[in-house]
Formats: structure tokens, C-alpha cells, sequence
């Protein structure tokens, strides 16, 4: 468990570093997800290994976003003024996404003659 | 007797309190949702974050203090990132076998996803901070609250918008795909799971598991993706 979760700081700090030393706009975390997911295919032992320690920690993957979401007490000021236009924007915006998505995938299914 | 001053003098000091505070409204939160049987709007983040912003307001805390105990919580975002790479493995399979309807879902949902949230707020006047602070939106929380830290928006305002869009999407996806009458599993997941992460992902797992696993993928690849377009949103927008 423990060596699990050093990989997973290793792999972090490595996106981090990396991030950094290229300057990338993308975060460091991510450049380490997608540096696992290649390390995992190319050892198929490793995923099996961490497997555990990776699904107890998502478990509770929403846990994790609590304080920053507590934050919200510093911005009801601007919700209170701005609350209605980001809830439309958001409500707007995720059903445009998930139509959208649904949609394409079908109908690209369809194209490749793969529906089931 | 010790006055209760200063107990609050000496806990108000250790970041003790706030991290057993932001552990426990979260356990509320997730009985309350089990008790509901999990129904989307019962969300266990929204009632955390709701009980603490009440303690710290009725209290007179900074929400600098509450944040050195609940630091340690925060921290972790980053290592389950990085973890999220062992479902992504998991699924590879699956995304191998449906490759090309993934790509351009994917593309197509992340894309309107970030362009809708920015064009619908900017057409009600949304400017600034809190525009750039939509446009991460549908990505999972770490990764959103990384990009908007990136951007120039606001990390904490982002943390709510997104909880909010997996609400929404939690509550949406299973009505709106019915009417529009797609009954395949595979796509219904990856949809909800691009434009509402891991609240969606988790009720795609209640509906359907093919359903929750195309979920996992596509918030596990909207993370990138999002990660990739968001700057370059943000940068074009910023040279409007």
C-alpha cells in the first residue's frame, strides 16, 4: 500500500517536474495519469499490483473535493449577483454536451457499421 | 474547568478541528445519500460543502483558517489523478474495440461543453475570472481546479461549478436519453461521463455497468482533453 502510494507521488512529481521544466499548460497530475497509463501497458504485473490502492483511493474521490467546494463562501458575494447566468450556463451547457457526445457516438457507429 | 474560549483558542490553532470537521460533514453527507438510495440530487459533496459553509459562517472563521486542517483532503487530489490511470487501463479494452465513435464523441462532447458554458455566460454578461472559471467545468475536480488555477480563474469558484455540473448531468442523462431515444449503453456512458466526470460516472454505475465503465473512460479522457483545450480557449479569449 504504502509503495502504492509512493508510485502514485512519483508519478506526480515527475508531472509536475515535467510540466514545469516544458512549461505545458496542462497540470502536472495529468501528465502523470497518462505517464501511468503507458507504464501500465507496458507492465501488465504493475497495473495488477496497484489496482487496490488506485480504486480505494477513487473511492472516495469526492471526499477530496470538499475544502476546495468550501470555498464557495468566499464567492456568494458574486453567486448571489451572478448565480442565475452560471446555473443557466451550466444547465445549457451539459445538456449541449451529453446530446452532443451521445449523438456523434451514435451516429459514428452507425457509420463504421458497428451498432449493436 | 478550562473556559470554552480557550479550548476554541487552542483548537482554532491545530488543523485538527477543520480536518475532522470536513471528514465528518462528508460522512453526513454519504449516509444522507445512501439513505435516499443514492438518488442524484442527494449529493454527499454539495451537503459537506453546505454543513461546512454554515459551521464557518455561524463561527466567524476565514476560509483561510478552515483550509490549513483541510489541506491534508485537498492535498490528495492530486495522487488520485495520477490513480485515476488504473480504471482508464482497466477499460483500455473497450476503447480499443469502439475506438473511432469515442474519439469523435469525445472531441465533439468536450469541445461544446467548454464553447456552450462560455458563449451562454458570456451572452448573460459573465466576464473576467469568472468566465475562465466555467470553462473547466465538465472536467473531473482535480483536474478542473488545476486548469482554472492555469487560466486565471478562480480554483474555489471552479470546485463549485463543477460539483454543480455533475449534479446537473447526474440528474439529465437518463431522462434526455430516453427521449432521444439512444438505448445504447456505451453511448449513454461516455456522454455523461465527458460532460459530468465522476458524479455522472457514478450514476451511469447505478443504471447500467457497461454504461458506468464507458463513463470512467470518458472522464478519464476528457480530463486530458480538457486539459489541453481549456488554455487554449482561455488564451484565444483573452486576445478578443
Amino acid at each position: 500500500m504504502i509503495l502504492h502510494l509512493t508510485l502514485l507521488l512519483t508519478f506526480q512529481l515527475a508531472g509536475e517536474i515535467t510540466a514545469r521544466a516544458l512549461s505545458l499548460p496542462v497540470p502536472g497530475p495529468v501528465i502523470g495519469l497518462a505517464a501511468l497509463v503507458l507504464a501500465f501497458l507496458a507492465s501488465p504485473r504493475l497495473a495488477r499490483a496497484m489496482q487496490p490502492a488506485a480504486n480505494g483511493l477513487l473511492a472516495h474521490l469526492s471526499l477530496l473535493f470538499v475544502p476546495a467546494g468550501v470555498g464557495v463562501v468566499g464567492h456568494l458575494g458574486l453567486l448571489g449577483a451572478q448565480g442565475g447566468q452560471l446555473l443557466l450556463a451550466l444547465i445549457g451547457s451539459t445538456v449541449l454536451a451529453i446530446a452532443v457526445g451521445a449523438g456523434v457516438f451514435m451516429a459514428v457507429l452507425r457509420l463504421t457499421g458497428d451498432e449493436e | 474547568m478550562t473556559e470554552f474560549a480557550e479550548i476554541w483558542s487552542y483548537l482554532s490553532e491545530t488543523p485538527l478541528l477543520w480536518l475532522a470537521a470536513t471528514l465528518g460533514a462528508y460522512v453526513m453527507g454519504d449516509t444522507l445519500s445512501r439513505a435516499s438510495g443514492r438518488k442524484p440530487y442527494v449529493n454527499p459533496v454539495l451537503i459537506a460543502v453546505v454543513i461546512l459553509a454554515a459551521i464557518l459562517w455561524a463561527s466567524d472563521t476565514p476560509y483561510a483558517t478552515y483550509f490549513e486542517g483541510a489541506q491534508f483532503v485537498h492535498f490528495m487530489l492530486g495522487p488520485a489523478t495520477v490513480a485515476l490511470a488504473a480504471p482508464l487501463y482497466a477499460n483500455l479494452s473497450h476503447v480499443r474495440r469502439a475506438a473511432l465513435p469515442l474519439i469523435a464523441a469525445l472531441l465533439a462532447g468536450s469541445v461544446t461543453a467548454i464553447l456552450s458554458a462560455l458563449g451562454i455566460a458570456w451572452a448573460l454578461g459573465v466576464r473576467g475570472e469568472t468566465l475562465l472559471s466555467l470553462a473547466p467545468k465538465s472536467a473531473t475536480a482535480p483536474v478542473a481546479l488545476g486548469i482554472s488555477e492555469q487560466i486565471g480563474g478562480s480554483p474555489t469558484l471552479t470546485a463549485v461549478l463543477v460539483i454543480l455540473t455533475g449534479i446537473i448531468g447526474a440528474i439529465v442523462v437518463t431522462p434526455m436519453m430516453n427521449l432521444m431515444r439512444i438505448r445504447d449503453w456505451r453511448a449513454r456512458g461516455f456522454a455523461v461521463g465527458v460532460a459530468a466526470h465522476g458524479i455522472g460516472t457514478a450514476r451511469a454505475f447505478q443504471v447500467n455497468e457497461t454504461a458506468g465503465a464507458f463513463a470512467g473512460i470518458g472522464m478519464g479522457l476528457n480530463a486530458i482533453l480538457t486539459a489541453i483545450l481549456a488554455p487554449l480557449v482561455a488564451g484565444w479569449l483573452s486576445a478578443l
